[in-house]
């Protein structure tokens, strides 16, 4: 572990249950996923202090905040965290100024105003400084929040769901500002969302929680196309899986059986012959074969199954299909609209694609 | 005639009590607000006591306290050589005790009104304890002390049966304007008691009026850094 970075490790019965080991190198952005509930906020707690867990470590930049095995606990106000809260939190008696320069007591007194005056700036605000919470809009109040966390000069940035008190549009804007924000600073940072298209496109990391525990943590593209499990897929929000029985590994690829048809998947020399796996079938690996005409990657992975639903989505058409699974699992992918009309894909209709054996992804069950 | 003297009594009796009243509520309401601890609710109920409870008995209860059987009483009177009943510190010490839910009640309100999370907010900025109580908290329960305040010093200046019980009505000690006005109509003396009374009036008022605007001034507008 990085001894300039945030490592730790959390473990709870209750009341909160905790199990989660990640650690965050300076500069990185991690983003904690999860449904609500998973345990995530409390994660952000544990690291500022503000909740202890039965058992845990947390060091950050050299130090050490919190170590239950010799009793070391560090109250918050000692620990160097910038915290930014749901709700922002901010002081309502205090000006937006006055907000900032309440976190820079560590600051020789002279220099506090420039420096809080310089970071409203960094964050769009200048000529906003005399005005209370009440007299800003939830962007301009988010941004003081994000502003007054980094006048702390902290070890490290912590973020909980600093997004979700905002319209669509401001959301955009200040997710952009946060990207360009996180280039300038030289600490580790988590942010917390349950907002996995968030988490993608602001992270380098994602560690997806779930009942308190850390079942994955990956790049978010990588998480997306290899998750570790079953429950991991589904937690994310991906369809397509299915379970099969390992028959073969080649160097490049390993051969499963499902129903009565043998597939070709990514490479798993991990899995043992005849080992009940699952499988996911990623996105864009789902080739749909032209009526009448050959395609390209015909005869990867032939699927054939009967259209069970059509459901518009804007531009684009959810397709699903009943492809005989007995587990009762069907296929879904979105075409385009106009390739649904070209192919004349009709509800009861059969239809044929490719699994593509790239996108073939299998992984090991419980 | 005005009983000047009787006004003063009440007067540095509502001051005294506010000024005895207001670091015990302070602590005590912000200890409701903020922390669970075992016994919790039988606190809360005796705060509340004397809202109930009937003037004459909490004095007498408060009598018993302060005569010479009591450790209270004797202790008082080896130190100063008088007795607490029936003086100006015992009626002060009374008073206090009877206003204690006016006083308290109010606090804890302003205190529990605070979000919790500005008081974890400040700990992450690196405020210490008492910092987040002095820069945050109080700040934000002053409308709740203003509160407090107001009605401990009002509820003060009309007191009666708890001042009676536990002062009499010797002049200049714990003769109060509320006593003297009964003493004056008790000896027909309508136009003195009618003096004493629109005097009493005014003097409530105005104090109401001048810490109300007092409080709306200090909890809206505030310290602006």
């Amino acid at each position: 572990m990085s001894d300039h970075g945030l490592s730790l490790r959390l473990q709870s019965a209750s009341p909160i249950a905790l199990d989660l080991e990640m650690s965050c190198a300076p500069g990185e952005l991690i983003a904690i996923v999860g449904p609500s509930g998973a345990g995530k906020s409390t994660t952000l707690r544990a690291i500022a202090g503000l909740y202890q867990p039965q058992q845990g470590l947390v060091r950050c930049a050299g130090q050490t905040w919190l170590d239950t095995s010799t009793r070391l606990a560090l109250p918050a106000h000692l620990r160097r965290v910038g915290l930014v809260f749901q709700d922002y939190a901010l002081f309502p008696h205090m000006t937006a100024l006055g907000n900032l320069l309440a976190a820079m007591g560590h600051v020789p007194s002279k220099e506090r105003v420039p420096r809080a005056l310089k970071l409203l700036e960094r964050v769009h605000l200048s000529g906003l400084e005399e005005r209370r919470p009440a007299e800003l809009s939830g962007g301009q109040q988010q941004r003081v929040a994000v502003a007054r966390a980094l006048a702390r000069d902290p070890a490290v940035l912590l973020l909980d769901e600093p997004f979700s008190a905002v319209d669509r549009a401001t959301r955009r804007r200040l997710q952009a500002e946060l990207a360009t924000l996180r280039q300038s600073l030289a600490i580790p940072m988590v942010l917390v969302t349950h907002d996995l298209d968030e988490a993608v496109a602001l992270a380098d990391r994602m560690v997806l929680m779930h009942r308190g525990r850390g079942l994955q943590t990956a790049a978010p593209a990588e998480m997306l196309l290899r998750p570790a499990s079953a429950e991991v897929a589904r937690l994310l929000d991906l369809r397509n899986v299915f379970t099969g029985t390992v028959i073969s590994h080649a160097a490049d690829r390993t051969l499963l059986r499902w129903q009565d048809q043998v597939l070709e998947a990514a490479p798993a020399p991990g899995f043992a012959i005849g080992q009940l796996v699952d499988w996911l079938i990623g996105a864009g690996g789902i080739l749909l074969h032209r009526r009448g005409r050959p395609s390209l990657g015909e005869r990867e992975n032939p699927v054939t199954g009967c259209v069970l639903a059509l459901l518009p989505l804007g531009e684009e058409i959810r397709v699903q299909l009943d492809i005989g699974d007995t587990a009762g699992g069907t296929l879904s992918f979105t075409l385009p609209r106009h390739v649904v009309q070209r192919n004349g894909l009709q509800l009861g209709e059969e239809c044929t694609v490719s699994l593509l054996r790239d996108s073939l992804h299998v992984m090991g069950r419980p | 005639m005005m009983d000047w003297t009787a006004l003063g009594v009440s007067l540095w009796l509502g001051v005294g009590t506010v000024l005895l009243l207001l670091p015990l509520a302070i602590w005590l309401g912000r200890r409701l607000a903020f922390s669970q601890f075992a016994g919790r609710g039988f606190v809360e109920a005796a705060v509340a006591l004397p809202l109930v409870l009937p003037p004459t008995v909490l004095g007498f209860y408060l009598l018993s306290a302060f005569g010479m059987g009591s450790w209270l009483g004797a202790g008082f009177q080896a130190l100063f050589g008088r007795t607490l009943a029936f003086s100006f510190e015992g009626l002060l010490l009374a008073s206090a005790i009877a206003n204690v839910p006016f006083a308290v009640q109010p606090i804890q309100n302003g205190f529990s009104a605070i979000p919790a999370n500005l008081r974890e907010a400040a700990a992450t900025m690196g405020m210490t304890p008492w910092q987040i109580f002095r820069r945050i908290e109080l700040p934000l329960a002053w409308p709740g002390i203003a509160t407090a305040t107001v009605l401990s010093f009002a509820h003060t200046l009309g007191e009666f049966g708890v001042v009676l019980m536990v002062g009499g009505a010797i002049p200049g000690e714990t003769r109060t304007a509320a006593i003297a006005i009964y003493d004056r109509v008790q000896a027909f003396d309508d136009r003195a008691a009618g003096i004493m009374s629109a005097v009493l009036l005014v003097v409530c008022l105005v104090s109401l009026l001048l810490v109300q605007r007092l409080s709306k001034r200090v909890g809206r507008a505030g310290p602006r850094v």
